[in-house]
């Protein structure tokens, strides 16, 4: 895990120092409310439609455990007690008071935290796979080039006024689990024919209200040249992205307008003057950045161990955690934990101070002392040995984070919605939890296997609904609130767009519009056939014959 | 005369900048006094701005290429680039073109939406003079140069980003 140095730490405390001004002047009536909302979006402060919604980052969804109590900390001293884990591998605060955020930043920058860039037209918080380091997949490690990335974007005097938000996301792994075709940059990791190994640059994909899915606008990126080329690319956005309507400005639009070719022919163009220069980076420059993210001291160790083998067999219920809630591990008798956030009767994400100090005692006592946010807005103790899975699921159990739906229909990607959010026009939360229990049997559940239903509350696509194998989105009608079903949407390798199947739904009627939907898989699937591939092979129109049929 | 900031200093200042009415107009602008005319007005009449008594500078709307003023850069007292909006950020990438691909070492002045929480960009990017808009305070704003004691990224000001510092000092 990457530690602050002194200068780190500087920068971290002149950003609280100059925050804990802008909001003195604010109070005072020296910054009107058009002036500080780009300042205080650009650190994550939201006026919400409670009170104030501060996001704090979690560069690259790496957090150590004493951030994480710290967390706890902050939530029970500033806040209602929890905090909400969001599809940026971020946390969010709902309801501190504008005049204490100062106090909470300066509590945070002692744990190497911050808010930075967490919201706003800037370069956003980096994300990358969840299981990034231990992943038996990976061509390269992406945490340095996150780590570098964020450094590089952390306050960049050219791009702190962008025309729109800017996501970038990294992947190291063959497998893209870092959704590295929905967002404004994304690095896929590849290799050469000469075996070196560089970067895939994907841009402008994203979601929102016009979703697309990025386009390759080099083909193989020398890893040395990552910093000049994320330059070239974000000069030529900042020049020539629209500025006159906020959603025609994304850098998507711009690529669109251009062609893909036009426009990596400008980033080619521009980059050949930075091409080479001071932020090229050498090997001893990553090797700096890598040698915080070596591995801990893993034990030479067998896999599946005999207490482990045999408790699996003796009950049905830790094995079933196990086939669901853990990852096979590139370390032999290792495994990754993915803590369930997605209890029926909690929105999804929710943690409250208890889980967040649970799960950073069990950090400490089996992993290692990290953790990770999955942008599936799940925890994850990504080096836990086998043989002491069986504590760590009891532990889990006793704190509610033991659910074993990881990747299946109630693991539901889900934004804040309505209930919270002042943007969103119907609410998440209780639809999340209506279909969570209609859907609670877990040998139903089990037997409908990996589905990836993801939830947004309005058209910016916070929950990542087009890229869901089934995604709802929140629409307002005359005041009232509707719900669109889309069908065919995926995330990774095959990114995907879903397809809206018909009229929207009640509230009320959403569950059952689900349920016919998996009867309509259960009866068609073949042998094995995950949901999505019925969906790809049979097409939309059974299941929107069911589902929009007359009663009889 | 107004009170700008210039290189550090609060410094008075006789600079006019030529802007176009409502209706496109530009207003006439006395042949003795030093003025800032926009890249448009210059490219249309270079020779005449040349041959007058007074000063010219030019500045540069967001939108315009700063490349159209290149051959004139080395010639050129001032340059100024306008932030319409300080959410603007189009102007820091023309500051660092104007610095880094045109060499350009004159005064390079942000006029517009421009205060004190803006100050640490726009120098690190190549600026060195800032007319702060009216209704902020130009004192207080001196203090926008040292926000930051430090930065990650390569800029004008100090090309060699803080990795390669780092690293080379370990």
């Amino acid at each position: 895990m990457y530690r602050y140095d002194e200068v780190d730490h500087r920068i971290v405390r002149e950003r609280v120092e100059q925050f804990r001004d802008q909001t003195q002047r604010f109070l005072a009536g020296q910054l009107s409310e058009d002036e500080f909302r780009p300042l205080r979006l650009m650190n994550g402060l939201y006026v919400q439609r409670h009170a104030p919604m501060l996001r704090v980052a979690i560069p690259y969804g790496h957090l150590a455990s004493r951030q994480l109590r710290k967390l706890a900390h902050i939530a029970r001293q500033y806040d209602k007690s929890y905090a909400h884990l969001t599809t940026r591998q971020n946390i969010q605060f709902n309801w501190p008071e504008l005049a204490q955020v100062p106090d909470i930043l300066a509590e945070l920058a002692e744990v190497e935290m911050h808010a930075i860039q967490t919201s706003g037209n800037c370069v956003r918080n980096t994300t990358t796979d969840a299981f990034a380091g231990v992943a038996q997949d990976e061509l390269l490690d992406p945490r340095a080039y996150c780590e570098i990335i964020r450094q590089w974007s952390t306050l960049h005097p050219e791009f702190a006024f962008l025309p729109r938000k800017f996501k970038i996301a990294v992947s190291g792994s063959e497998e893209d689990r870092a959704a590295t075709q929905v967002h404004d940059i994304g690095l896929h990791v590849v290799r050469n024919e000469a075996g070196e190994v560089g970067f895939k640059v994907i841009v402008g994909g994203g979601l929102g209200r016009t979703p697309i899915v990025g386009e390759v606008v080099k083909s193989f990126l020398p890893t040395r040249h990552l910093l000049t080329y994320l330059d070239a690319v974000l000069r030529v956005y900042n020049r020539f992205g629209r500025r006159d309507n906020k959603y025609k400005a994304r850098i998507k639009i711009l690529v669109k307008a251009m062609t893909v070719e036009a426009f990596a022919a400008k980033v080619e163009d521009e980059w050949l003057h930075l091409k080479d220069g001071p932020s090229t980076l050498r090997d001893s420059d990553v090797a700096h950045y890598a040698s915080f993210f070596i591995d801990p001291a893993y034990e030479q160790l067998q896999a599946n161990p005999p207490e482990f083998s045999s408790k699996l067999a003796a009950e049905p219920a830790f094995a079933r955690w196990v086939e669901r809630n853990t990852r096979l591990h590139k370390r032999a008798g290792y495994r990754s934990v993915v803590l369930s956030l997605k209890k029926t009767g909690v929105p999804p994400g929710d943690i409250s101070a208890e889980q967040m100090d649970a799960a950073a005692d069990w950090a400490d006592r089996f992993a290692y002392g990290e953790l990770r946010v999955a942008h599936e807005q799940n925890l994850i103790l990504p080096d836990v040995r086998e043989r002491d899975l069986y504590e760590v699921w009891q532990l889990a159990k006793s704190q509610g984070f033991a659910t074993p739906n990881i990747g299946l229909l109630t693991d539901i990607i889900c934004c804040p919605g309505g209930d919270f959010c002042s943007l969103a026009n119907a609410r998440s939360i209780p639809v999340a939890e209506a279909i969570q229990t209609r859907f609670e049997d877990l040998d139903y559940l089990f037997d409908l296997g990996e589905i990836d239903c993801n939830f947004s509350g309005c058209m910016n696509a916070c929950g990542h609904h087009h890229i869901g194998n089934i995604g709802i989105l929140g629409v307002d009608k005359n005041g009232e609130e509707w719900y669109q079903i889309t069908l065919g949407g995926s995330q990774g390798s095959h990114t995907t767009i879903g397809k809206v199947i018909g009229p929207s739904f009640a509230q009320a009627d959403v569950p059952l519009a689900f349920e016919k939907i998996m009867t309509v898989y259960l009866e068609q699937r073949a042998v094995g056939e995950r949901f999505i591939e019925t969906v790809r092979r049979i097409g939309l129109d059974p299941f929107k014959e069911r589902v929009y049929a007359k009663h009889h | 005369m107004q009170s700008i900031i210039k290189d550090g200093q609060i410094v008075q200042d006789g600079w006019q900048i030529l802007r176009a009415d409502a209706e496109g107009q530009y207003p006439a602008v006395a042949a003795d006094v030093d003025v800032i005319v926009p890249l448009s007005q210059w490219l249309a009449d270079k020779a005449v701005w040349q041959a007058r008594p007074g000063k010219t500078a030019v500045w540069l709307a967001p939108a315009d290429d700063p490349q159209l003023l290149a051959a004139d850069l080395a010639a050129l007292p001032l340059v100024a680039v306008d932030f319409p909006a300080f959410t603007d950020g189009r102007g820091y990438s023309l500051g660092r073109l104007l610095r880094e691909r045109y060499s350009y070492a004159g005064e390079l002045r942000a006029l517009g939406d421009v205060w004190v929480d803006l100050l640490h960009y726009l120098w690190q990017v190549g600026f060195n003079a800032f007319e702060i808009k009216d209704g902020k305070a130009i004192d207080t704003a001196l203090s926008g140069y040292d926000t930051f004691t430090e930065r990650y990224q390569s800029t004008h000001r100090e090309p060699v980003p803080l990795f390669r510092r780092r690293v080379t000092s370990l």
